[in-house]
């Protein structure tokens, strides 16, 4: 896909293309993470720093290693490594350097390695034959997405928490109705 | 295309390898805090240890046992410790143990605190006589249908010098690890050589199960002593101790235990339970009656009896607060300890401040 800028793909993959709500990624720690906004924001945060960063590496391992050695079929597991071993590396980093922010973000830091939004999103730009710059853009772009989607859905929590919800609606069952809604909603963007 | 999966294995392997690698390097880069120094209790000599690790794993390594009984996954809220200097911030993870007050006043989970710098902390002084127990078991008893007793003797070391009321922290394995749970006391105070516990089975329970199957001649590793209960040492101040099932335990030690020291103190005992096939130790505590004649000793059922129940049952019937709201009467002053279920612990403590018992002077334990 040479001809789209990344700047279009970045927005795409906030609103219309969005991860979460398009592609239903990530899902657990939405549910999970999601009743209240400023762990929303913190968890958001962490994902689009470590989506971008590994989309950037992944796209440098894929080319560089796995295409020139024939080996595209370890995808899957290759990124994976990656993933948990650059969460590892900026969980140590961030603790050293910036306390403040590690006590922040360091909590949600773990949870990272295995939301499968960041694993998506490094095989969705090998998919869709994205360049470096639209790489970027993209995992920039679902990060965000993901985050615009669990601060919505932390806010709408915080309103739900006052309405009165049906006993066997209570919890899990209304939050995925609530996330289907929101779904449809963003649905209007395309 | 034949050396296709020598290929992926090597280039795997060794993209795996260079990723451990540079984690390895990075970690003795940055997470290298070298030697911290933890000051207990303004204590002349703070223990040396190396950073990095938390504050909870440092004490038990230099064998400091504060409760806990999660093995510091920060899921039972136990092991608070005061940190007065170089703890970092409270951590989210701790938030939903910890009251306002306690943050206010520094009160942190050990677990949860990691030893970056030089820390001192401050924790009560009782919890530095801890000690880890290794015991044999000697006699399991069952007394009711769920409910077992448990004699241990201790090997090393061999003594434990508790205060009445005090309860141990007994370690089971879990398919997820070491697990501590805790159990009062039922032995008495004199008996230094000699731990008894008295279990409820929990279904699924990892330590009940444990321990109400555990055969004599096993071994069983615990710690202790811990605990708030504080007996009143004036002999004029009357006792009031309220059991609920193996509630029992803490209230045996006390009531032996005073009886040992002061043989004409008074004590009302209550016991609660659902029917008789509940009852324990009556006999027993009916005897020790007839030899002190201030012990009073009421079991009350809260089941509707049979009929046939309805002709040699003698004691009470309804619920164990009832019959404290019957019995305690006078101007008294008293010192009550409670051990049950949050229910009939909040009833029980209804009924003694009623009376005039000072909250103060209700110990309750809540299980």
């Amino acid at each position: 896909m040479p001809d789209t800028s990344a700047i279009v793909i970045l927005f795409a993959a906030i609103l219309t293309n969005n991860i979460l709500l398009a592609n239903f990624l990530g899902m657990c720690s939405f549910i999970a993470c999601s009743n209240q906004i400023n762990t929303a924001v913190g968890l958001g945060t962490a994902v689009t720093f470590v989506l971008t960063m590994t989309a950037m590496i992944n796209y440098g391992v894929y080319y560089l290693v796995l295409e020139p050695l024939h080996l595209e079929h370890l995808q899957f597991i290759v990124f994976i490594a990656v993933i948990a071993a650059f969460v590892q590396f900026v969980e140590m980093f961030v603790e050293r350097f910036s306390p403040k922010l590690y006590f922040a973000l360091g909590i949600f830091l773990p949870l990272i390695t295995v939301n499968c939004a960041i694993l998506g999103a490094s095989l969705f730009m090998i998919i869709r034959k994205y360049n470096f710059a639209q790489s970027v853009g993209y995992g920039f772009g679902a990060g965000l997405g993901w985050m615009l989607a669990i601060i919505l859905m932390a806010g709408l929590q915080q309103k739900m928490r006052y309405s009165n919800v049906p006993q066997p609606f209570k919890g899990v069952a209304i939050a995925m109705i609530v996330t289907c809604v929101l779904a449809m909603a963003f649905m209007g963007f395309a | 295309m034949d050396y296709d999966y020598v290929w992926a294995i090597l280039a795997f392997t060794g993209l795996v390898v260079l990723l451990a690698a540079w984690l390895l390097i990075s970690e003795k880069l940055l997470v290298n805090y070298g030697q911290c120094k933890v000051d207990i209790n303004g204590g002349e000599e703070p223990l040396v240890v190396q950073g990095g690790q938390s504050l909870l794993s440092c004490l038990y390594s230099n064998k400091i046992f504060i409760p806990s009984a999660c093995g510091g996954k920060g899921t039972c809220g136990f092991c608070k410790v005061t940190v007065e200097a170089g703890g970092g911030p409270v951590l989210p993870t701790e938030m939903s143990y910890l009251s306002r007050k306690e943050v206010r006043s520094n009160v942190r989970l050990a677990c949860q605190v990691k030893i970056r710098e030089d820390v001192s902390i401050r924790i009560p002084a009782d919890l530095l006589d801890v000690k880890m127990f290794e015991a044999t078991v000697i006699s399991n008893v069952a007394l009711t249908s769920d409910i077992n007793e448990i004699t241990m003797k201790l090997n090393e070391p061999t003594e434990i010098s508790q205060r009445e009321g005090q309860y141990v922290q007994v370690q089971a394995s879990s398919p997820d690890g070491e697990v501590f749970r805790a159990y009062s006391i039922s032995s008495a105070v004199y008996e230094k050589n000699i731990v008894e516990l008295i279990v409820r089975q929990i279904p699924n329970g990892i330590a009940s199960t444990y321990l109400c199957e555990i055969e004599a001649g096993a071994k069983v590793n615990f710690t202790g002593p811990y605990g708030e209960f504080m007996l009143n040492q004036d002999p004029e101040v009357e006792i009031v101790c309220v059991a609920g099932g193996s509630g029992m335990a803490p209230c045996k030690n006390i009531i032996y235990s005073v009886y040992d020291k002061w043989p004409d103190r008074t004590i009302w005992f209550f016991f609660g339970c659902r029917t008789t096939k509940d009852v324990f130790y009556m006999d027993e505590f009916n005897k020790l009656a007839e030899k002190f004649p201030n012990l009073h000793i009421v079991y009350a059922l809260s089941d509707e009896l049979t009929a046939e129940e309805k002709s040699s049952w003698t004691g009470e019937t309804g619920y164990v607060h009832l019959a404290v709201d019957k019995f305690i009467k006078g101007d008294v002053q008293r010192q009550a300890f409670l051990c049950g279920p949050p229910l009939m612990i909040d009833a029980v403590t209804k009924v003694l401040i009623e009376k005039g018992v000072k909250p103060e002077d209700v110990f309750y334990d809540e299980f």
